[in-house]
């Protein structure tokens, strides 16, 4: 099988500080890769730099695409990069603000991400829009609302809902979870769980969440300072973690 | 079906000064398509942590295990993961699920992975629901919040949903009544008759006695007590 993702020896600094470095590991279609460790250990900026948002100084990132197979996403010229941001990729960012529109209707949002891929007929798009509110259970009594009037759980799921709308095969997520309260996140990873199994989807989760990568991770990944201490089967990581800092993380969990 | 071979497993404590404590060492033992062997020995001797290193769950640090031709001890994760999709089960002693998800749905999942079809899969989480008599009111809801017993059954459920080639089973019959249990014995000895290969551990005596074939006493395989 070809893999979707593989990246290489990646690195990024910021100044003298590392953001993340010597980061290499390979994403097979379908798969789901947690990425966990405490604020600062390198996680986003490993996130950000896979999805284009900043640039790295070294490494290689290699997605299959879908027209001419593998080919070094950081080679890309930047429109060729951004086409693939809106059609293969997806990008679910940790406050919905971030990744909405939040002054165009929850309808709208939907619908301009199917129009930057080309959708002009307005039918069809208010009709591929009602229909992916509901996958993520928004009622479509609120489609024409604007996401201000939304709760932060409805929010993220708009973003998911607009994120997802274009058939993506790849989808990175920062915290999806992050600031919600515990019942809104059992319902939001709920939902993730079952569109990845029932669309295919391979997702990169960064969270320092281990519960919400108990649940969703087919894989894990453990960073730290930078760089990657420990990876594995995400239950085999959690219960029989090798690396010092791995079994620090994991017995600091508080049990309810 | 299940081959172990020279096992060996250590902990290593690095936050209580990176002290190691060898659990399994020298652990050798086959079980062929159709049998079912119960390990024994006293709490604390070692089984459970047999049976999470077969299942991937726990790395080994020696020898090897082959379950359907794969050597766990060395595969790739997503090696491991189509293993249990296809191949191997586990019925571990507590259940845990995605809050929210419907028992129905809970108990079909394993099938609809392999992409069995939504009605087939659902039609077989109802049977075995129904054998297990865990009432159909309750098939809608989480279950989170059932009893022990309850979500024990549904956990049985859901590891007999897939007619897997091997099974490892932790003390299936604990804490189920007569007839529960009962159900479960013959859920066994069906997967059995269908060829599984079975690695169980029982504290109830009276079930091992009626499902195992053999009996390996896993305190051969703890340092310090052979």
């Amino acid at each position: 099988m070809t893999p979707l993702l593989e990246v290489q020896a990646l690195t990024k600094g910021y100044g003298g500080r590392i953001g993340c470095s010597d980061v290499s590991f390979t994403l097979y279609p379908g798969e789901v890769l947690g990425i966990v460790g405490e604020s600062g250990s390198g996680k986003s900026t490993l996130l950000n730099c896979l999805a284009g948002h900043l640039a790295p100084d070294a490494g290689r990132v290699i997605f299959d695409t879908r027209a001419d197979g593998p080919r070094d996403v950081l080679a890309m010229s930047e429109p060729e990069r951004r086409m693939l941001g809106r059609t293969d990729w997806a990008f679910v960012h940790q406050n919905p603000r971030d990744g909405l529109r939040m002054r165009i209707s929850a309808g709208g949002n939907v619908g301009e991400r199917l129009m930057a891929v080309g959708a002009r007929h307005y039918g069809d798009i208010r009709a591929q829009a009602v229909d992916w509110l509901g996958r993520v259970e928004i009622s479509d009594s609120r489609i024409d609302d604007r996401p201000s009037a939304f709760s932060g759980g409805m929010q993220q799921r708009l973003q998911i809902a607009r994120n997802l709308v274009t058939g993506p095969r790849l989808v990175f997520m920062d915290e999806p979870t992050g600031g919600l309260d515990v019942s809104v996140q059992a319902r939001l990873l709920d939902l993730i769980r079952g569109l990845v199994r029932r669309m295919g989807l391979s997702a990169i989760v960064v969270t320092h969440d281990l519960a919400v990568v108990r649940l969703l991770a087919d894989r894990l990944m453990v960073m730290k300072d930078g760089r990657v201490i420990e990876t594995g089967l995400t239950d085999q990581v959690l219960d029989d973690p090798q690396a010092a800092y791995t079994q620090l993380l994991v017995s600091s969990v508080l049990q309810v | 079906m299940i081959h172990v071979e020279n096992l060996a497993k250590n902990f290593t404590l690095h936050n209580q000064g990176g002290a190691v404590i060898p659990v399994i060492a020298g652990a050798g033992f086959e079980v062929a398509p159709g049998e079912c062997v119960a390990l024994t020995g006293e709490s604390g001797a070692g089984k459970s942590t047999v049976m999470r290193i077969l299942y991937g769950n726990y790395l080994a640090q020696g020898g090897a295990v082959r379950i359907g031709g794969l050597d766990i001890t060395r595969a790739e994760p997503r090696e491991i993961l189509a293993l249990r999709r296809e191949t191997l089960g586990y019925v571990s002693q507590f259940l845990r699920v995605v809050p929210r998800v419907p028992t129905i749905e809970v108990v079909a999942e394993p099938l609809l992975a392999l992409g069995q079809r939504e009605d087939v899969a659902l039609a077989r989480a109802r049977d075995l629901l129904t054998r297990l008599r865990i009432p159909e009111r309750l098939w809608a809801l989480s279950p989170t919040t059932f009893s022990g017993g309850e979500q024990q059954r549904v956990n049985i459920a859901r590891g007999f949903a897939h007619r897997y080639p091997a099974l490892l089973l932790d003390e299936p019959t604990a804490s189920l009544d007569a007839t529960n249990r009962e159900t479960v014995l013959s859920l066994i000895e069906e997967a059995k008759a269908g060829g599984a290969a079975i690695v169980g551990i029982f504290h109830d005596l009276e079930a091992r006695a009626r499902v195992a074939d053999r009996e390996i006493d896993v305190a051969a395989f703890t340092p310090g007590l052979s």
